[in-house]
């Protein structure tokens, strides 16, 4: 098992992660990466309470993440690893080895944002940062629940919001 | 300034919250008391805001969402956190809206949720 999943979402811990992919793949953890929410009790408490039991959840800052990776990988449940952002999973794609696969999984409208798919709108330095992330050797999908095809960065980066 | 009757919001994924307020409409002709509100395409960010929006111009004072982990659940406690006090019901069936549609308030319309749902197994093949 292990840490399979690296996944960018900017709900961050939401119905999908837990319920979507949670049940099907017997998530046994969530590692939740995010500067803030690693800062705040508050914002880990009201994550904490958003996961059923079974389901362990670990808030990690990129240094925190990429220190205890090894562990992550060691562990025999079936993992998944989360961000809010595309620079964050740059930023630990960069300070860990080995991850192989980044799945976008929601990130929403906002200003300057160009729609690509349903679920994953982009600006063009985002668009450019996972251009690196792939030319880096990662392989960058969207994939947004378990049972959807998963879609290829230079399909999603050709998208007009409607696939 | 509110702007329309509603008591309450009913807020989740998809098409959840106006299916269950047609189903409380069809059944009571009181859909009108809930304004409805799906987390489609919307970021965590634009969800808060929409509740908010939603808030202000009703003037409800409670939330029903469906998921405790969902998006909309979290927005809203994000939102109770530092403004309007908000009672939040999550997991919210038709039993729950429809006891809320007829009076009951939150706390009760959420033990006649729980306790309208049942189990009838099927029968043993001998």
């Amino acid at each position: 098992m292990s840490l399979e999943y690296f996944r960018i979402d900017d709900r961050l811990i939401h119905g999908q992660v837990v319920v979507g992919w949670g049940q099907p793949c017997s998530l046994g953890f969530v590692v939740l990466v995010d500067e803030t929410v690693v800062a705040s009790d508050w914002e880990k408490e009201l994550y904490r309470m958003g996961v059923p039991p079974e389901m362990e959840l670990y808030f990690e800052s990129v240094e925190s993440a990429a220190a205890r990776m090894p562990t992550f990988r060691a562990d025999e449940r079936a993992g998944l690893l989360l961000t809010g952002d595309i620079a964050t999973m740059s930023a630990l794609v960069a300070k860990v080895p080995g991850i192989s696969t980044v799945t976008l999984g929601g990130i929403h409208h906002h200003q300057g944002r160009t729609p690509r798919l349903r679920y994953v709108f982009l600006t063009p330095d985002e668009e450019g940062q996972l251009r690196a992330l792939a030319d880096s050797g990662v392989r960058v999908i969207a994939q947004d629940v378990p049972n959807a095809h998963p879609i290829a960065l230079e399909e999603v980066l050709a998208g007009d919001g409607t696939g | 300034m509110t702007t329309n009757s509603a008591r309450a919001i009913v807020a989740g994924h998809g098409t959840f919250a106006a299916g269950l307020i047609s189903a409380v409409d069809q059944i009571t002709g009181l859909g009108a008391q809930f304004v409805g509100l799906s987390n489609t395409g919307f970021g965590a960010g634009a969800i808060e805001d929409q509740v908010r929006a939603l808030i202000a111009q009703t003037g409800a004072s409670v939330v029903f969402t469906d998921l405790p982990a969902g998006s909309c659940t979290m927005a809203v406690r994000r939102i109770a956190k530092v403004g309007p006090a908000i009672t939040l019901v999550t997991g919210v069936t038709l039993p729950t809206l429809l006891a809320f549609a007829l009076g009951a308030d939150a706390e009760e319309s959420l033990a006649r949720g729980k306790e309208a749902m049942m189990l009838f197994e099927a029968p043993r093949v001998p």
